[in-house]
């Protein structure tokens, strides 16, 4: 298993040049140094003072040698500073991040544990009005704009019930306080699709000869679906899963942007639009790594549930 | 010859062009036996019925608002939906908000009388604008970003799907590569990243979604490639020595169909969810383009208010909700109707 | 006279199809005693596999449905019983093991919590118990290395233990009845002999029931003393085995016996039934077998045959044997293909197949 792990974290290494070289290119395209560097110093700076800005930050050397340093860093996860701001980059992601984190993780798993229980539900009452009526409204769901959700949800939540705080975020322990209420609303907006297909997966698994063998040993419907249906399902929920998790950085970006989060998804937004090319690189190559290592961690995480499963 | 694609003659005649192509095409599958038996099922199912209504009488609504005529007057192109609300409210613009079917504005410290009271189905925006003019201009943007990204998503998708399955080795590590490394890049920052080089626009929107969505279909393409690529019935095309692109043409792609239909459909209710998101998020079409997205997104501001308005809102996420809505069941009928055994039941 | 253990009386199993009720069994009656083995013969879509599913009713819903008929074990009728009834009932009672043993075990639990599951559910045995109860079973259907294999999963056995680990688990709860659907079909030859003698000398053993699925003459003739032969959902003929090997009465189980290739025939072209077994949705509206039957006349296409007892015990399914039929030409009971030797007659033996040992 270790000399598995071992080779997907090798196999990553040039998908992450991959992601570097294309990020490095592209924005050498939205705006060059010497833009940047004019913009940041204000009217009219002579070429003296771009010349020493680009230095500083090592954007007067050749193409390839900073190319070559882009890929250096980053590996090393040497962000170093913001070209706006001047402010270690790191800095601002260890502010951000935690509090990303705790929303991406409690969207994740909060959206797991509600979908996976209500499609077993429904997969017991399949055939009945319950399944009918359910896939409906897990269409209607779907169709639903994100922003709908959340505008709805903190008018509902958050005016009339008055039961938790528009927007804001603090620090430890209150900190559940105020993600509640973006968090229910994630885990609302991503049920319609996810019930629909976890749906699809426990109905194909039943249609299995195991499932009629364990009812000829007596086994009750419940304990089959719960056992037997949901082990066997949970291959295709967690590859499923993994293409769930850029949905979630979107997620967060329209949460946070919504609530007053001061996450990742601000810094990102913010960087975008000043163009400060530094965070940027950063994050976008943080955003690769985490998604590589969530591949990893899923394809690891397939032989704990199928022992037919051999990582090799 | 610049003149001339600029005239309306030329612009005009492409809606037209779609129009008729897109009938055309319709009829010719009709034709083949299994499509043929496709729609069959299709027309016993009173919800695939209604979803296509539905998406008919908003492409009736996007190209009326394709066909009109330039006026050199104040240098805007008139479409026809712009006639008709030109010629109900006399070409004249309320103020600023106010709400359905009200008489006076809303949110002016002294409110004013309105030029056309209870004549206004879903109320004003800010700048007088009848919300159910501004709804119907969106129509368009929203039907060409779903439709125009999926015409660029599939054949890229299909390209490097089919290739990788088939031909396999090197050419399959490639494109795995390549699609690995695009799908590492976080999908938001990678279209914000495309539409700052592009510029925004529409055409630019529906080109950097394209981008960013390809590799879901890919991915699809390439499994059931493999999976055909070992069946006998190509090992007996080349043994009887067809090329290669013609088994994949006339053999394998054929067979890719059902799910590259259900696939498109599906995505176009997906992209128009993710335009309005990146209108939300201030990158999407420019302010001025009619668009469902940029009305949601001048909610933010406006919930803001007191009194609430809230009638721009509802009417842009309601049009966009039954639109979408539409290609969803659309998408699920076809499945069924195409391929009962993918159903599960 | 014992009381039978089993009597399947006028079951009837239909299905809903697109293109109709698929009327896969269709006034289906048979009796078990205690202790015997009924084998039930037939070809792929005579409704052999769906009899046996519906006595377990576990019929593939909601297209399928049990629409008429009683299944009576030790007296009661089982379709009278509440679904949690029925649940105690199997793995505990009435077991059943499958064709496929790969795809009918969890491929991702391991051989003993499988196994261990059984007991639990009917509450014959917890924990420690269990496990060794479990050892037990494994090592009583001649499975080396019980306990190793305890640990192991399906996918990493071989296909003649998986079928032994399926029957250890039918046993568990020592049913008074087992169902076996084409149990060995799966199964390289050499192994099935195994399975079978296993069986064979299990229910010695144990002195249950057995009934067997299967489309194999050969197997019925080694492990059933009963053999009830099916055809289009019903039962067309159903003897004691020898009886039946001895003197094949209806023209469907002759036809099946002279398809069997023997020493006899050697230089000879093999026989072949002409045509193919109808559409469930759509039988024949009187006898089934009639548009392949080599023995044919005017009333076959008009009046459903009867279920006539032509000795004690045996029972067929044709007009042959029907006294009331008027209009039987003469020599009917000769054949048309000419592969057929002389004026048949009940109590006359075919042909020497192999006898049932």
């Amino acid at each position: 298993m270790a000399r598995y792990v071992v080779r997907r974290i090798l196999y990553a290494v040039p998908i992450l040049l991959g992601v570097v070289l294309i990020t490095f290119f592209l924005f050498y395209i939205v705006i060059s140094p010497q833009q940047m560097a004019r913009r940041q110093l204000g009217k009219n700076p002579t070429d003296e003072q771009v010349h020493q800005w680009l230095h500083q930050r090592g954007y007067d050397k050749p193409v390839v040698l900073q190319f070559k340093d882009h890929v250096v860093d980053l590996f090393l996860f040497r962000f170093g500073n913001s070209d706006v701001t001047n402010e270690p980059i790191w800095k601002r992601i260890k502010e951000g991040g935690p509090v990303s984190a705790q929303l991406s993780l409690l969207l994740l798993i909060g959206g797991l544990i509600g979908s996976i229980s209500v499609s077993l539900f429904v997969a017991y009452y399949r055939g009945t009005y319950i399944d009918y009526w359910g896939m409906f409204l897990c269409v209607l769901m779907m169709s639903i704009v994100y922003i709908v959700w959340v505008v709805a949800g903190q008018y509902l939540l958050g005016k009339i019930l008055k039961y938790s705080p528009l927007v804001g975020y603090r620090e430890g322990w209150t900190s559940w306080h105020f993600l509640m209420l973006p968090v229910v609303i994630g885990i609302l907006q991503g049920l319609g699709s996810s019930v629909r297909f976890y749906r699809t997966v426990m109905l194909d698994e039943m249609n299995l000869d195991y499932v009629r063998t364990a009812r000829a040993k007596g086994v009750s419907e419940v304990a089959i679906l719960f056992k037997h249906v949901l082990k066997n399902a949970m291959t295709p929920i967690l590859t499923s899963t993994v293409s769930i998790i850029p949905q979630l950085i979107l997620g967060n970006l329209v949460l946070e942007s919504f609530f007053g989060i001061p996450g990742l998804g601000g810094i990102t937004v913010d960087a975008v639009n000043s163009q400060d090319f530094a965070t940027v690189r950063a994050i976008t190559f943080l955003g690769a790594v985490l998604y590589i290592a969530g591949l990893i961690l899923t394809d690891v995480s397939y032989a704990l549930f199928d022992p037919r499963v051999r990582l090799e | 010859m610049a003149a001339f694609f600029q005239s309306d003659l030329f612009i005009n005649s492409i809606p037209i062009l779609l129009a008729v192509g897109f009938v055309w095409a319709l009829v010719q599958a009709g034709r083949q036996p299994l499509w043929a038996e496709a729609y069959r099922r299709l027309r016993r199912n009173p919800m695939a019925i209604g979803a296509i209504v539905i998406i008919g009488l908003y492409a009736s609504v996007g190209f009326l608002d394709s066909l009109g005529r330039f006026d050199a007057r104040d240098g805007r192109r008139h479409t026809i939906i712009d006639r008709l609300f030109e010629a109900r409210y006399h070409g004249q613009r309320e103020r600023t908000y106010s709400a359905p079917m009200a008489t006076m504005t809303t949110g002016e410290p002294t409110p004013h009388e309105l030029l056309f009271p209870h004549q206004h189905l879903m109320g004003t925006d800010g700048v007088g604008d009848d919300v159910v003019y501004l709804t119907l201009k969106g129509c368009r943007t929203a039907l060409i970003v779903g439709v125009v990204t999926q015409l660029i998503v599939t054949p890229l998708a299909l390209f490097f799907g089919l290739s990788a399955g088939y031909f396999g080795k090197r050419v399959d590590d490639a494109i795995q590569y390549f699609y690995t490394v695009l799908d590492s890049i976080p999908g938001i920052l990678l279209l914000i990243a495309l539409l700052l080089v592009m510029g925004r626009g529409l055409p630019q929107i529906c080109i950097a979604l394209g981008i960013t969505s390809w590799v879901g279909l890919c991915r699809l393409a390439r499994g059931e490639t493999l999976k055909h690529r070992e069946r006998e019935y190509v090992r007996a095309a080349r043994a009887l020595g067809v090329s290669h692109w013609r088994i994949l043409f006339r053999h394998i792609l054929p067979n890719l169909l059902p799910i590259v239909i259900i696939s498109t459909t599906l995505g176009i209710s997906g992209q128009m969810l993710t335009e309005s998101i990146l209108s939300f998020l201030q990158i999407g079409v420019e302010p001025g383009t009619g668009s469902w997205g940029n009305m949601v997104d001048a909610a933010r501001l406006e919930l803001a208010r007191e009194p609430v308005v809230w009638w721009n809102l509802a009417a842009a996420a309601t049009a966009l909700f039954i639109l979408v809505l539409a290609f969803n069941i659309l998408g699920d009928a076809l499945r069924d109707a195409i391929d009962p055994r993918l159903r599960s039941s | 006279m014992a009381q039978p253990l089993l009597q399947v009386m006028d079951l009837c199993t239909y299905f809903h199809t697109p293109y109709g009720v698929a009327r896969a069994v269709d006034g289906v009656s048979f009796t078990v005693n205690p202790g015997e083995t009924v084998g039930i013969v037939g070809e792929s879509g005579c409704g052999k596999s769906m009899t046996a599913l519906s006595i377990l009713q576990l019929v593939p819903e909601p297209a399928g449905y049990i629409a008429g008929g009683r299944i009576l074990f030790e007296g009661s009728d089982l379709l009278d019983l509440s679904w949690s009834q029925m649940r105690n009932l199997r793995g505990k009672d009435i077991a059943m093991i499958f064709q496929e043993p790969m795809t009918s075990l969890n491929a991702v639990f391991t051989v003993g919590w499988q196994m261990k599951e059984i007991m639990q559910v009917h509450g014959t045995a917890e924990g420690e118990e269990a496990y060794k109860r479990a050892v037990e079973l494994l090592d009583h259907v001649r499975i080396p290395n019980a306990a190793q294999i305890m640990r192991q999963y399906p996918h990493e056995l071989s296909g003649g233990m998986r079928q032994r680990v399926m029957i250890a688990m039918a046993l568990a709860n020592k049913p008074k009845l087992l169902i076996a659907d084409e149990p060995t079909t799966a199964l390289d030859v050499t192994v099935q002999a195994q399975i079978l003698e296993l069986m064979r000398d299990l229910q010695a053993e144990m002195g249950m029931a057995i009934l067997l699925i299967t489309h194999d003459l050969g197997i019925v003739a080694k492990m059933a003393s009963q053999v009830v032969v099916m055809y289009a959902g019903q039962v067309v003929e159903n003897a004691p085995s020898r009886v039946l090997y001895r003197n094949p009465q209806h023209p469907y189980t002759r036809g099946l016996f002279a398809s069997l290739p023997s020493r006899n025939q050697r230089g000879h072209d093999l026989h072949t039934l002409e045509g193919t077994v109808p559409q469930a949705t759509n039988w024949p509206p009187a006898c089934r077998f009639e548009p392949r039957c080599a023995y044919r006349w005017g009333s076959c296409a008009k009046v459903m045959p009867r279920a006539i007892e032509t000795e004690p015990g045996h029972i067929a399914r044709c007009h042959l044997y029907d006294a009331n039929i008027a209009d039987r030409p003469e020599g009917a009971t000769e054949g048309r293909n000419g592969t057929e030797p002389a004026a048949v007659q009940a109590g006359s033996p075919v042909r020497s197949v192999e006898a049932p040992s």
